[in-house]
């Protein structure tokens, strides 16, 4: 039977032949990430189900990376870090990356593919809806809950239902000015916010083979602002060679059957993409720039797994370089490893820092989730009252960035940079 | 609430399409951890915090839990993220079922693995058939949802896969029945 990459990968990893969309079946897991906003809850189930004694199903499979609320001085965020070090400690579990010393690394869907935890052909569950994002370097990855995290963490098993594979083909030469921001945005604003629900959505097509591993990243992250299950683009060299370069962990790349059938099949010429936005307050709320050049806005936010890559801060800085902003302008690197590069990438001789700073961006944060999901009171970006605010983050439903007023536009780092100069929603092509 | 046999008598509140996991319980409460009972407790006294501030409460305040024990919603229920505080903080606040036209998959899935609230599937969508304080009744052998003021009766749909995790008790329960974990 012809089966997607999808398919083959959840047969390999339950001991089957071949599986069927619709087959339930119990799924082996290579790798359980987990964070300080859902560990803890995790680690309670585990307990509570295997009991105080229990062992991780196994060390090497359990990932823990804290990146929520970790620059804050709420005393609970901070009690949440402090379950995870003990119990890392009595599982002596070797991939923890804990907050304040120099293995902190910053927002664990950017951190996993960094400390080579994903790789192709593999299945990884974490306690975080956009653990999809993993789906870009050819693994098959879903979020989960606490409860079957605790199941996982303690049997190394899941029972999933197969998917139906939504396949996307992205032919084209991508123009100048877009970025896999407005390419997502795009195809969710076509299909809806449940438009891919219990579906795998696989990314195809030359357009797609063109973007950077960073750029598949920011598609696969957003698969669930569909709804789907999964987010998948079937590994290519570029894939390997990240891969490779991450980690020395044999892996087998798994490709799934050209012709397999899938439930169904959009075709799309980038060459006509456009760069847009989605408005307030759904990821599925399509709008070209230029539609809402009349937005007035109080604060630009560039951070989070889909705009807090050093891709995305080169794209940021290449609009920024020799102009300034005028509304307040927030950077957030999502991990350790991008803070660093921010000093070490140049444009023009000049590193990013000195281009920010030199446009009259705010002090970079200190890499995390920060406003990315609101928040307690005082995290960095926070929104308080009615701002309107243009950001690179992946979801703007009401309240997500903090306040319940805000109005928040999502947009491509090119999009948000070219917006901090004028002050109101601008298409960077307009500038 | 009255629930014996396989009813379930309540009051309904009723909410909209897409309501995200951010209105169903805000970023900014996630420090609370549910399996701590106390903070079980305070998760379920924010519950539908997040709804816009022209919603009606869904929690009474002086008591911290809500008089609704049945959410009647649209679409795509439960979109966004995959925090179980979503579930557990309605469950929590004393909502046992969610009868919905949709839901988003993980929010399902841990109404299922933790068998907080009750993800019922509505065959029509019924926002405009009840509003927030009307008497219900959720007939679970017959598969039906009646509004109690004039008993006009709407179909609910069959569970489907999960009917055997949902039987047994969640998750755990179920893996250790058919013994891909051991008793214990
Ligand atoms: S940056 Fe945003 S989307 Fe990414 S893990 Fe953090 S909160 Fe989630």
């Amino acid at each position: 039977m012809k089966m997607t990459i999808t398919e083959k990968i959840l047969a390999r990893a339950s001991g089957s032949q071949s599986v069927k969309p619709g087959d339930n079946v119990w799924v082996d897991v290579d790798i359980l990430l987990t964070h300080d906003v859902c560990g803890p809850g995790t680690i309670g189930i585990f307990q509570q189900e295997f009991g105080r004694n229990a062992k991780v199903f196994n060390r090497e499979g359990v990932v823990i990376i804290p990146d929520h609320y970790i620059f804050t001085k709420d005393e609970k965020a901070h009690r949440n870090v402090d379950i995870l070090r003990e119990f890392v400690k009595e599982q002596d579990l070797p991939y923890y990356y804990d907050p304040g010393t120099p293995a902190y690394c910053g927002v664990c869907h950017l951190g996993m593919p960094q400390h080579g935890h994903v790789r192709p052909g593999e299945v990884i569950v974490g306690t975080d809806s956009h653990t999809c994002s993993h789906g870009a370097l050819g693994a098959f990855a879903t979020g989960i809950g606490n409860t079957d995290a605790g199941f996982v963490m303690g049997s190394g098993k899941i029972l999933l239902k197969v998917p139906e594979t939504l396949r996307f083909v992205l032919n084209g030469k991508k123009p100048d000015f877009i970025s896999a921001k407005d390419m997502i945005l795009r195809i969710i604003g076509d299909i809806g916010v449940d438009g891919a629900t219990y579906c795998a959505m696989e990314f195809v097509g030359e357009a797609i083979n063109d973007l950077s591993i960073d750029e598949r990243i920011t598609i696969c992250n957003m698969a669930i602002e569909a709804g789907a299950k999964n987010g998948i683009i079937p590994p290519d060299e570029k894939t390997i060679e990240f891969v490779k370069s991450r980690t020395l962990k044999p892996f087998v790349p798994i490709y799934g059957d050209e012709d397999a059938p899938v439930l169904k099949t959009y075709t799309y010429d980038v060459s006509t993409f456009v760069p847009c936005v989605a408005k307030p307050s759904s990821p599925d709320n399509y709008a070209t720039a230029r539609d809402v050049k009349d937005v007035k806005l109080d604060r630009s936010y560039i951070g989070s797994c889909t705009g807090g890559k050093i891709t995305d801060f080169v794209m940021a800085a290449e609009i920024l370089k020799d102009r300034k902003v005028t509304v307040e302008t927030c950077l957030v690197p999502a991990t350790v490893e991008i803070s660093e590069q921010l000093i070490s990438t140049k444009i023009d001789g000049k590193s990013l820092l000195e281009i920010f700073v030199n446009a009259g961006c705010e002090p970079v944060a200190p890499p995390s989730c920060a406003a990315c999901l609101g928040g307690p009171i005082d995290t960095f970006g926070r929104t308080h009252s009615d701002e309107v605010v243009i950001s690179t983050t992946n979801r703007n439903f009401i309240g997500r960035m903090g306040s319940k007023e805000a109005q928040v536009y999502l947009a491509s780092p090119l999009t948000a940079a070219a917006s901090a100069v004028t002050g109101h929603i601008t298409d960077p092509r307009d500038l | 609430m009255n629930q014996k046999n396989n009813i379930l008598r309540a009051k309904v509140y009723v909410a909209g399409d897409n309501i995200d996991t951010d209105q169903i319980i805000p970023a900014h409460y996630l420090n609370l951890v549910p399996t701590i009972p106390e903070e079980y407790a305070k998760l379920g006294s924010y519950a539908m915090a997040g709804l816009p501030s022209t919603a009606l409460p869904f929690i009474d305040e002086t008591t911290g839990r809500t008089p609704y024990g049945i959410m009647i919603a649209g679409r795509n229920f439960g979109c966004g993220s995959s925090r179980e505080h979503a579930p557990v903080a309605i469950g929590a606040a004393g909502c046992k079922a969610i009868v919905a036209e949709s839901y988003a998959r993980i929010f399902f899935r841990n109404c299922v693995a933790t068998g907080e609230a009750y993800p019922y599937e509505s065959e029509t969508l019924l926002t405009s058939e009840f509003k927030t304080g009307d008497e219900a009744e959720i007939n679970t052998e017959e598969g039906t949802i009646t509004r109690v003021s004039d008993g006009a009766v709407f179909k609910l749909k069959e569970i489907g896969a999960v009917g055997p995790v949902i039987a047994a008790g969640g998750m755990f329960k179920y893996a250790r029945e058919i013994g891909i974990i051991k008793q214990g």
